[in-house]
Order: structure tokens, then sequence, then C-alpha cells
């Protein structure tokens, strides 16, 4: 809890895109992002969010996956899951700050949630599985298109 | 939901001040979270596919070994002098070792020890059919694994495996398996990942798999690093939660999605 208090040093830095090893994707430079509030106020790496990627990436069991533990308006998808809240009005009880600290780590606020960190710092994950080494769940850019959808869920 | 945090938190809380070691929920056995079908596919023998690898591991028990003997020969014909409520025991505290061993390590190490026949590797078909064949026997048994005394360190490392974050999802077993058994991941009813029924004839992937094969199956879920079967930490986590367990009916083999 102490940590979310901190007001980190916001670093986005424009690294280079680092090669990975075998057929693993190319590791994208973590953005360090500053918690303050309960919210994360700037956009990581100040990119703007895509609305119908974002729905997209909700839907995607390989990528944000929302809808194994979170119900959505999202008909055409059969089986939400019911281990998180309701997101159908989510984007009517947060502003966009706080909807992007719980996107990219809920943990900050809640230490004992179940809910996988989005936008973790790979470096403080243990036993990862080697094709995962370095990288987030989400990119930064992918974590700004969930956060633009579900701010249009009022 | 925020009512339900609050809870969880609070029974969080009152259990770090306690230091309380033992799972506290209800314990079931996932058999209730079945559909009727499935629990008709399991309680019937000629239906549950499972019981093809019982008849595999009883025709490897039966099996002559290289030093001359099968394990019939100390534990008789289909393995009548076996005693159920022994096998419910497992993992137990192994004498010579002073650690705990799984039902399946004891086999391997009398497969290649007294039958002599070379190892075999852990969560191997043919070690997950023996080891089917052998805890079958003990069906409708009471699980019944010691926790306490010289067990009772192990259990708790084991414990600790269990609620640890692992994995590019930074999750542990128990976030899901404590808090939320019963609820919907998905198309998927969450279990309490009880072990009363392995190992366990999975419909997912159509074939029996052991305790430690399905943890790797999570494991890989969450994207964490899979681990050897037969170490030390799996063998810990087996203890665990087959104590955890505790007091359900053994129903090897299970059925299950």
């Amino acid at each position: 809890m102490r940590r979310m208090l901190l007001i980190l040093t916001t670093v986005f830095a424009s690294l280079p895109i680092v090669a990975a090893a075998d057929d693993a994707p190319p590791i994208e430079a973590y953005q360090q992002w500053t918690a303050k509030g309960h919210a994360i106020q700037e956009p990581l790496g100040g990119l703007k969010g895509d609305v119908a990627r974002g729905r997209k990436l909700s839907i995607d069991s390989a990528k944000g996956n929302c809808l194994a533990c979170h119900r959505l308006p999202i008909p055409e998808e059969e089986f939400h899951g019911e281990l998180g809240p309701s997101l159908v009005k989510i984007g009517k009880k947060y502003d966009e700050g706080k909807m992007r600290l719980r996107i990219v780590n809920i943990q900050e606020l809640l230490p004992s949630s179940l809910m996988p960190p989005m936008y973790m710092n790979p470096a403080e994950l243990t036993e990862v599985a080697k094709k995962f080494h370095g990288h987030t769940v989400l990119t930064a850019q992918e974590v700004e298109d969930v956060v633009a959808y579900l701010m249009t869920l009022k | 939901m925020k009512l339900k945090t609050a809870i969880l938190l609070g029974a969080g809380l009152a259990s770090a001040l306690s230091c309380a070691s033992t799972f506290s929920a209800d314990v079931f056995s996932g058999y209730t979270l079945l559909k009727q079908e499935t629990k008709e596919m399991q309680d019937d023998d000629f239906m549950n596919q499972g019981m093809e690898t019982v008849v595999k591991g009883a025709a490897l028990f039966s099996a002559m070994g290289k030093n001359g003997k099968s394990c019939t020969t100390c534990h008789g014909e289909g393995g009548k002098k076996l005693d159920p409520k022994r096998i419910a025991q497992y993992p137990v505290l192994d004498t010579n070792t002073k650690r705990p061993i799984t039902l399946q390590q004891r086999i391997l190490n009398m497969w290649a020890e007294q039958v002599g026949n070379g190892p075999l590797k852990y969560e191997s078909a043919d070690a997950v059919a023996l080891e089917t064949f052998v805890r079958n026997l003990a069906r409708g048994q009471v699980v019944n694994v010691q926790i306490d005394g010289a067990m009772a360190p192990f259990y708790e490392e084991g414990k600790k495996l269990f609620e640890k974050r692992v994995g590019q999802l930074n999750m542990a077993c128990n976030l899901c398996h404590d808090d939320h058994a019963g609820e919907l991941l998905r198309a998927q009813v969450l279990s309490q990942g009880q072990t009363n029924g392995f190992p366990t004839y999975r419909l997912a992937s159509s074939s029996v798999i052991g305790t430690q094969t399905r943890i790797n199956q999570c494991y890989k879920s969450v994207r964490a690093e899979e681990q050897p079967y037969g170490s030390e930490a799996f063998t810990l986590m087996e203890l665990y939660m087959n104590g955890r367990g505790n007091g359900l009916k053994i129903e090897t083999p299970a059925v299950r999605f």
C-alpha cells in the first residue's frame, strides 16, 4: 500500500526495441509509470488508445482476456466469467486514470487481488515461462486501447 | 463484490494474525460441480474411460519383472494384500529419507528396486497407470494424510508453494481455488483443486493424468515455468493438496473437464 502513495519517477524513455531470442516477439522496453491518488493519470508512453482494438483485446484469450473473469457488453461471445465485478458500466465508475491503474496492476490497490497485472515490471515477476520472459501481458499501446474501450462502457 | 472483497481481506488478515495454517473452508469434491451426465460417466465403470487405465495398470502390476517377480508377488493378486486405508494416507513420511513421498514415487521406487524393471519416468503413461490402479483399490476410502507431527513442516512448505504468486500472470493457486471455487472462469466452473479423484480422467485431454501434470497445466495457464515431475517442490505441493482435502472420499479414476 505504501508503494502506491509514493510518487515514482516517470520515465517515458524512448528506448530501442530489443530483439528477443528464438521465435518470441521482440521485447518492448518497459515504460515506468506513476501511481498517485489510486490512479495513473498519464497514458503509458504518452500513447493514445483505440476503442475498437481495445474491445478485441478484451475478448482475446491470449491478450487481455477480460471475459475470463468479467461480464462485458459483448453479446456475440458466450460464457462471460464471474470471478470479478461486471464491467458493463465500468466507465461510469472510474475516470481514465483510475481505470488505467486497475488494468496496469490492481495489486497496487488490493495486494490480495487475483487479477493478473496487465503491465507489471517483468523484472519483479518470478518463475515466468521462458517464452514470456521480459514481456508484460499487454503492451503499453494495448493497455491504452483497453482503457479507451472500457471508458466507453457507460 | 465490494463486500466480498472486504470479507476476503478480513479473512486474510485474521489468518495472518492467528497463523492459522489449515484450509478452513468446507472441503468439497470437484464431483459436486459436475454436470449430471459427467457424474453418471464417472459412476459407471463401463462408461468411465479412466477404467481403461486401471486395467492397464493391473496388467503392469502383475507383469513379471527382471528380478523374477511382479508387484503381485508381495502384494497379492490384484493387490489384495495392500491396505486401502494406507493408500489413502499418501503422501506419507518415508522412513528412510525422513521426507514425504508420493504414492507414485513409492511405486516407481518399488518398480526399479524390487521388480527390477529399470526406472519408469514420473508421470509417464505406465507410471500413471500403475498409480491409478493402486489408488483405485482405495476408492471410497477417506483421504487421511498426516499433516501434524513430523509432517507439519512439510505441509506448511507445500502450503507456501500453493500460495506463492508465479508466472507472467502473477497468480497463486489459492487465489482461485480457496477463494472462488464454484464460480465461473469463462465457461469452466472453478473447483477447490482437490486431489481426491487423482489420477483423473480429463475430458479436455482424453487421458488420465496425475496430480503433478495437472499442476503443470495450471502453471502453463498462468504462464509460469513448468516444474520437473517428482521434484521436491511438487512432492510438497501434492502433500499439501492431499492433506487439504482430508475427509474427502477417493474417487480414482474421477472424470473431470
